[in-house]
């Protein structure tokens, strides 16, 4: 008998593993909360350090996804029920889905740069963060609120990650090489323009990031500054007020721009909990779901039948997210080749 | 300024203030520098609004000033406010409201305190027994002066005489707020608005017809930090704080200054005439500096009370443009005379800041 498999989130995980599941002759039910599939990387611009266009890494995944696969959009799971080996999902429209194994790829959400109230996202005109960006700069618009280019530009990295004061202790890992990538592409949109980043570390941990990261130096003299920003202000001409210190040489400093550009983190998405609570899964103090052990069974949960890939158990990357859903598809299929119904 | 944004934080930070029955302590040095404010206070609620507002000859100071310059041990302090709530209960009293900002901002770190250290609460309540006799409760409510003008300022609109609108363009006066640092900062969710974008002066100033003015050096100390005036060598620091203020808030054109700590207006002001006469510089309008209220000399004025009983000359900054932008009828006779019409003397004129 054909075994059935949830895949509970529509992100590129989900999308990977439910692909490469049908190919291994398994039905696939792929359940996604948003009317479209792709997640967070669909509404990104171009991808670091690359700048491939991140339409087309998420159009070859979902040329992937078979039409056998059941794609259910719009929809979350409410309830689980367990009988032995099989599961039930109640999902949001009252539909009964049965299965065999579920795995969990809801992926993150982005961190709201309202909580960081200092900094004035959604009060001042010329605050916005980095996914706003990546709009601008698909739509090939990036301006001031006064219809202007900017001039001088800053990002502010670590916007919600690594910052007790929003209980996010964590890296996000990839806002450092996205403000590098952003930083390089604004300069390539206004060489003239000043533009800054405020770090707290740089975490170029992925193959070429570190060149990115020089480039961005030696090509494009974008100034790196190591200091936290403290508070944001705006000027009566809708400029926006940084004050933050210099930590290498120990001062503080005040620097006035016409755009500032939060790198907001990723978090756990607020509907973990519930999902957590309905398939009994643990989440650590970071909120992200806690997989069986981080070494050798981190695609498998405490509860058995129930797999987790992607950033859904800790920041990651596309290489990393794509990575971790095939080796899901592994272990369930290993799971399923063992389990008799 | 996308305003939504900031109403949507004012939403997160609303605090309950109760309608009545308080107890009130005053600040150490209010009355020295702002004479009539805590008068202006008392008779708004209890004469306006026929509010029952308590106070006792027996409290002191919360010893704030002291604490924070380092000077008294944190233990002294609890005793000492644990007195003053001592006071308040046998008055048979919940709802305690502090005129001074530090000492709104220690209560709150000292019951905050105790709530995390029940072991240090039961030893001050130990020391107060033994020094003074005394039993304590803990407030119920505890506000600050400025959240009870927050909470009726639209009862003080619907009774005001004037609203803050300059007469002869009807446009609104641009009001710049500057709340005391120990209001919210150390605690945003008990300060009205929050820690970055308080709405306790706002809110007044927008129910009074005011415009409020939002300026990058807008959450920068006054100037009085404890360390930085009372400490003499450190007094440079003070001034190029309150300088920083005014050269920040100067393109925006402010028509006067609200606040509501005990410092701030102080040194609002008294800076204001010090930098006049050290770099010839001056905010206001023709050579004059920008004028800077309390709330409750704010409150008073939209009420319709004598500029001069509420003590606005003894301000170094001349309120006068203000009063006239507003249309209040002031004798300029009246402004320097005392009880019984006595002449209280006229202050030397400063040479570079305008006066009248």
């Amino acid at each position: 008998m054909i075994k059935r498999v949830a895949v509970i989130g529509g992100g590129i995980a989900g999308m990977e593993a439910a692909g490469l599941l049908a190919s291994r002759g398994y039905d696939v039910l792929l359940v996604e909360k948003e009317q479209d599939l792709g997640g967070n990387v669909a509404k990104w611009d171009r991808l670091f350090p690359s700048k491939t266009p991140a339409s087309d890494i998420v159009n070859k995944i979902k040329l992937g996804l078979s039409p056998s696969i059941k794609v259910l959009t719009n929809r979350t799971v409410t309830r689980m029920i367990r009988n032995n080996d099989n599961f039930a999902l109640l999902l949001s429209d009252e539909t009964l889905e049965k299965v065999d194994a579920i795995l969990v790829t809801t992926g993150f959400q982005v961190f709201d740069a309202l909580r960081k109230e200092e900094y004035g996202y959604g009060i001042y005109d010329n605050v916005i963060t980095s996914v706003d960006l990546e709009r601008m700069f698909a739509s090939k618009k990036v301006l001031c609120k006064n219809g202007k280019e900017p001039k001088c530009v800053a990002f502010i990295h670590c916007v919600g990650s690594r910052d007790e004061k929003v209980n996010n202790h964590y890296c996000s890992r990839v806002c450092c090489i996205t403000a590098v990538k952003q930083a390089i592409e604004m300069k390539e949109l206004y060489p003239t323009a000043d533009v800054y980043c405020f770090y707290m570390d740089l975490r170029m941990f992925g193959r070429y990031y570190e060149d990115f990261y020089h480039d961005a130096q030696a090509k494009y003299s974008v100034s790196f500054v190591r200091g936290r920003l403290s508070e944001a202000g705006e000027t009566h001409d809708n400029k926006i007020v940084l004050k933050a210190e210099d930590t290498l040489i120990g001062k503080p400093l005040k620097v006035t721009v016409d755009m500032l550009v939060l790198m907001t983190g990723m978090e756990s998405p607020d509907t973990t909990e519930n999902l957590s609570a309905c398939l009994e899964l643990e989440q650590g103090n970071d909120r992200f779901i806690t997989p069986a052990d981080p070494y050798i069974h981190n695609n498998c949960t405490h509860r058995r039948g129930i797999f987790v890939a992607g950033a859904c158990t800790a920041p990651k990357n596309i290489p990393e997210t794509l990575a971790d859903a095939r080796s899901a598809v592994v272990a369930i299929e290993d799971y399923l080749f063992t389990y008799t119904d | 300024m996308i305003v939504d944004g900031k109403r949507k934080i004012w939403k997160d930070y609303q605090k309950e203030i109760p309608d009545d029955h308080y107890f009130y302590v005053r600040s150490c040095i209010r009355q020295n520098f702002f004479p009539a404010s805590e008068v202006m206070f008392l008779k708004i609620m209890r004469d306006e609004l026929a509010c029952d507002i308590y106070e006792n000859e027996y409290h002191t100071t919360c010893s704030g000033i002291g604490y924070h310059c380092d000077v008294v041990p944190m233990e002294t302090t609890m005793t000492v406010i644990a007195r003053q709530f001592a006071l308040m209960t046998e008055a048979g009293y919940k709802n305690y409201a502090a005129s001074c900002i530090t000492s709104f901002g220690l209560y709150s770190e000292v019951i905050e305190t105790w709530r995390h250290f029940p072991d240090l609460l039961k030893k001050i309540r130990k020391n107060l027994k033994e020094a003074t006799g005394r039993e304590f409760e803990i407030p119920e409510y505890l506000s600050h002066a400025s959240d009870i003008i927050y909470k009726v300022r639209h009862d003080i609109a619907a009774k005001g005489k004037y609203r803050l609108i300059n007469r002869f363009t009807g446009r609104p006066l641009k009001v710049v707020e500057h709340v005391g640092c120990h209001y919210s900062k150390m605690f945003p969710h008990k300060g009205i608005g929050g820690a970055e974008y308080p709405y306790v002066l706002a809110g007044m100033i927008e129910a009074w017809g005011g415009e409020v003015v939002d300026y990058p050096e807008r959450r920068h100390c006054c100037g009085f930090g404890f360390r930085q005036y009372f400490i003499k060598a450190n007094r440079g620091y003070s001034i190029a704080n309150t300088h920083k203020k005014f050269e920040s808030m100067e393109p925006f054109k402010p028509d006067m200054i609200i606040t509501n700590c005990p410092g701030c207006p102080y040194f609002l002001d008294r800076w204001q005439y010090a930098i006049a006469e050290m770099e010839g510089k001056t905010y206001g309008e023709d050579g004059h500096g920008i004028p800077v209220f309390t709330y409750e000399e704010v409150a008073s004025i939209v009420l319709g009370y004598n500029p001069w009983d509420m003590g606005l000359q003894v301000h170094q900054v001349a309120v006068e443009p203000l009063l006239n932008k507003i249309g209040i009828s002031y004798n300029p006779e009246e402004k320097y005379k005392g009880f019984n019409n006595e002449d209280m003397g006229h202050p030397e004129k400063p040479v570079n800041l305008k006066t009248y």
